[in-house]
Parts: structure tokens; C-alpha cells; sequence
């Protein structure tokens, strides 16, 4: 298969922000950002995606490391997974990101493709990545919300019109961990929570982020807020390597004397964004740690969920992750 | 459009070569530098057939642009061992019988070098974890583990 005769493009490598900013801005839609680069090549060779520029960001020093600040610590956007997996202070304050990053795709993946990458990757929906044009892609239809369309990795909340789900393993750990996203353009920078970063069909059918043509994700801070805190991460996919999840949950606990003081949870694979799950935070916030509470709390999270033909499954496997989230963090 | 010239190192030499923006080091290590060890799998990055090292980095090579070799310290399996004189991995993996067709061999055994520069005494589940992005089709993975557990061991000296 020619799968990589990529079309033609012109590569620009900045090596500070300041041009990177400037040349994204001058070519707009048709330019490309690029870090790793593990997505967009898959794009370039099916030949979906063409952009006439590609702006490549792994030559801009001071956007690839781990740095500790007075209120927690701030990642580089370019920062590997592997880093993010092995790094000692994520290790030892936020180890439930560290355990996320160590869960996506493969050693090869974690090695080249970075943080910045991983929350801002396109979603996985086979019909759209086949290059079909759905609604995603600017058309007029979804084929995987029709009777015969294979829809068991989809979504079961809050579809609009496109049912396909964020396949990012460290998003709802970052969510769980309420992390700030910081998005520069040349007008400036704003700092986005985490929870608001990840937008659906509903507000833009064609983006996964809040970002727009001009806009780079430069660094990832989290605060001290759930430093230490008793965390779970577990992600169920087909296979147990490479594979996008099925379904992952990230929870941050606190809990005294065994009851649960604050919590936070997110749940990857079953919305187009990763879902924050406040039902499930509000029910169990102040009640004990035990079989009864994990219960409640499965029971409440998966309330409003709207199944397609065949992702049933994951109401349970959701449900489960949740209860073991409570009881075995 | 004008072609990029890239100088870079490939197994401790240093090498230069031209290409274009949207040729992939796995394209120019074959087509260009015709060091054809290096094979494509599936070509998206699930398979590790096409794996390098990049600064002692496993990558899948076929998901890096030649460009970015640029300046960098590239590692493949041709820098591993030669026919007459083999790599103690590749021994291995012969008497372990470690391989059918072959495609898959040649990132394995690049991979099981960087395992074994990082972790010289890996246990079975770490080896595991390590060689995950690397699909073998034929083995069934048993005969791979045992090969990389018994170059290890050798390797070290304690077999």
C-alpha cells in the first residue's frame, strides 16, 4: 500500500514562539501544527488531511520539560509521555497522570508523542478518519449513528448529531487533577481549565478543543489543590497495548478517617469530551468509603447515558470503573 | 520543491543525505540510504517494524519526518551486529527460534537493545511492557520473551 506518499508541503521549523506564532498566523487553516507528530503523519499518509504548511514545534526550546512552581508544577506542551510517565515529581505529586501517560499506545508512541499532542488529537471515529464526510469533516450525515454503522467505541452522552468520543488517556486526568491549559495566539495568552478546553459537537462539530486556526497549546499547570491525594487510573481497551480506550475513569480522592472529604473524577470514551462525572462527586462527597457508597456512585454515573446500537456494553464497564475507582483508590 | 540536506549520525557515523519535507526517516533510510534492516509494517505507527532509536529514544521511524534526523544520533539494526559476526540478541533469537517470517525481527531486536541498555535485568513482565509496541504475527511472543530474557542474562554474564 503507497500509505505514505504524503502530498507535498512546505516544513517551517521555528525555533522560538514568537516566529512559530507569527507563521501560524500568516497561513491560518492551511498551516499545520505539528509535535510529535504520531497523528498528524497518520492524517498526511491517508491523504485526508493536505495542508499547505506544516510548522513543526519540537525545535522551540523551553516547551519540553517539568518545572515546579510556587503552586504546583507546569508542563511543557512538547513534554514525551514517557517523560511525563518517568518523571519523579509528577511521580510523586500527581502520580495519577504519570500513570495515564503510561497507558496510551505503545513505548514508541510515548516516546515521540507528547502531552500537547495526546489532549489535542483528533477524535478516532473510523468513518471520519476513513475520510467520509460526515458532519465532522463538513458534510451532512453521521455513519456511525445508523442502523448498520459499527458504533461500539461511540459515545453515550450528550451526542449532536456526531456521536464519536476523545480518545486521550491523560485528558480526564488532567480534568481529575484540574489542571489549567494555557493557549497562546499573537493577541496574547489565556489560561482555560482543563474541564473547559474539550469542547463537543454542540458548540463546534468540526474541533475537539477550544482551539482555533492562530492558537497554540503551550503549557499544561497544575496546581497543589490534589497534590498527594488518593488517585486511581485504569483504562479497559480491546487489546492491551496501542488501543484507544474503551472506556477510561481517573479519580483524585481525599478522604479522612475513611470518609471522602473531596473528590474529583473523569471519564474518557463515552462523550466527545472527557466527562466530568459532578453527579458522582456530589453523591458520594462526605459519605464513607465503602461497598455501599462505590455502589451509589455507579449507579448515579451512568444516569441520562443514550447507548447506540451497539456500545451497551459500556454502561457497565463504566459503572465498574467507577466502583472500583471508589473502593480501590 | 527544493530538497532538505540533513547531516546527521546513523549508528556512530555521520551521514548526509537529501529529502523531501514529507519523506519519512524510514524512507530515506531505505530509499535514500538504501540501509534496507529497517522494514514498514503497517506504516501508522501500531506495528514497531519500522523501529529506530533516536538519541537511545525508541521511535517508530516511519512516524518521523527525515528532517528531523537532522543533528540527531540514529540507531538501527544495521549498527546492532553483521552476518558474520552476530549480536548476542540476534544469537538468541536464532536458538530460541525466535522468528518466522522476519518482518517484525529487526524491531525487536533494536527494541530489545535500548530495553536492555536501560534495564540490563528486566523482569518478564517489564520486557513485556517494553517490547508492547513491537506485533510479531507469527510467534506468538513466547519465543521472543525467551530469547530477550536469555540475552539479558547473557549479557550480563550470569548464564
Amino acid at each position: 500500500m503507497a500509505k505514505d506518499m504524503m502530498s507535498g508541503f512546505a516544513l517551517y521549523q521555528p525555533t522560538d514562539l514568537k516566529n512559530a506564532l507569527s507563521l501560524i498566523t500568516k497561513f491560518g487553516s492551511d498551516g499545520w501544527i505539528l509535535a510529535g507528530g504520531y497523528d498528524s503523519l497518520d492524517w498526511f499518509k491517508d491523504r485526508i488531511k493536505r495542508p499547505k504548511a506544516v510548522i513543526d514545534l519540537s525545535g522551540i526550546t523551553g516547551l519540553r520539560d517539568v518545572r515546579e512552581t510556587n503552586n504546583g508544577i507546569e508542563i511543557g506542551a512538547l513534554t514525551t509521555l514517557t517523560e511525563i510517565h518517568q518523571n519523579s515529581l509528577i511521580k510523586q505529586k500527581f502520580n495519577l497522570l504519570s500513570e495515564a501517560a503510561g497507558k496510551v499506545a505503545s513505548p514508541q508512541i510515548r516516546n515521540y508523542g507528547t502531552i500537547g499532542g495526546n489532549v489535542c488529537q483528533d477524535t478516532r471515529c473510523w468513518y471520519y478518519r476513513y475520510g467520509l464526510d460526515c458532519y465532522r469533516a463538513g458534510g451532512n450525515t453521521c455513519y456511525a449513528d445508523t442502523p448498520q454503522g459499527l458504533n461500539r467505541e461511540h459515545c453515550l452522552f450528550n451526542a449532536d448529531r456526531c456521536v464519536a468520543v476523545s480518545p486521550s488517556d491523560t485528558a480526564p486526568a488532567l480534568i481529575a487533577l484540574e489542571a489549567e491549559m494555557i493557549v497562546v495566539n499573537q493577541t496574547g495568552e489565556q489560561a482555560i481549565a482543563a474541564e473547559d478546553f474539550f469542547i463537543g459537537p454542540g458548540i463546534d462539530i468540526e474541533r475537539m478543543t477550544v482551539l482555533k486556526p492562530g492558537d497554540v497549546l503551550t503549557t499544561i499547570r497544575i496546581p497543589n489543590t490534589w497534590a498527594g491525594a488518593q488517585f486511581y487510573f485504569e483504562k479497559v481497551a480491546d487489546r492491551n497495548t496501542w488501543d484507544f480506550a474503551l472506556v477510561n475513569i481517573a479519580s483524585a480522592m481525599k478522604i479522612k478517617d475513611n470518609v471522602i472529604i473531596e473528590i474529583r473524577m473523569a471519564c474518557g470514551g463515552v462523550e466527545c469530551v472527557p466527562k466530568r462525572l459532578t453527579v458522582v462527586e456530589n453523591v458520594v462527597r462526605g459519605n464513607p468509603r465503602d461497598e455501599e457508597t462505590a455502589q451509589l456512585a455507579a449507579n448515579s454515573a451512568s444516569r441520562g447515558a443514550t447507548p447506540l446500537n451497539q456500545n451497551h456494553f459500556k454502561i457497565p464497564l463504566m459503572e465498574n470503573l467507577v466502583k472500583r475507582a471508589i473502593r480501590e483508590a | 520543491m527544493a530538497k532538505t540536506h540533513v547531516s546527521t549520525t546513523i549508528n556512530n557515523e555521520p551521514v548526509e543525505f537529501l529529502c523531501e519535507p514529507n519523506q519519512t526517516l524510514l524512507d530515506c533510510l531505505r530509499n535514500e540510504l538504501q540501509m534496507t534492516g529497517t522494514k514498514e509494517g503497517c506504516s501508522t505507527g501500531d506495528c514497531g517494524a519500522c523501529s529506530v532509536t533516536v538519541n537511545g529514544r525508541l521511535v517508530c521511524s516511519c512516524l518521523v519526518f527525515g528532517v528531523e534526523a537532522e543533528g540527531q544520533n540514529i540507531g538501527t539494526i544495521e549498527g546492532i551486529g553483521k552476518a558474520e559476526n552476530l549480536h548476542v540478541i540476534q544469537q538468541k533469537f536464532l536458538e530460541h527460534a525466535a522468528l518466522q517470517c522476519g518482518i517484525c525481527t529487526p524491531g525487536l531486536i533494536v527494541a530489545t537493545e535500548a530495553l536492555l541498555a536501560e534495564n540490563p535485568d528486566p523482569t518478564e513482565a517489564e520486557a513485556r511492557y517494553y517490547l508492547a509496541g513491537n506485533l510479531c504475527r507469527c510467534t506468538g511472543y513466547d519465543k521472543i520473551i525467551r530469547a530477550v530474557m536469555d540475552s539479558a542474562a547473557e549479557m550480563r554474564g550470569t548464564a
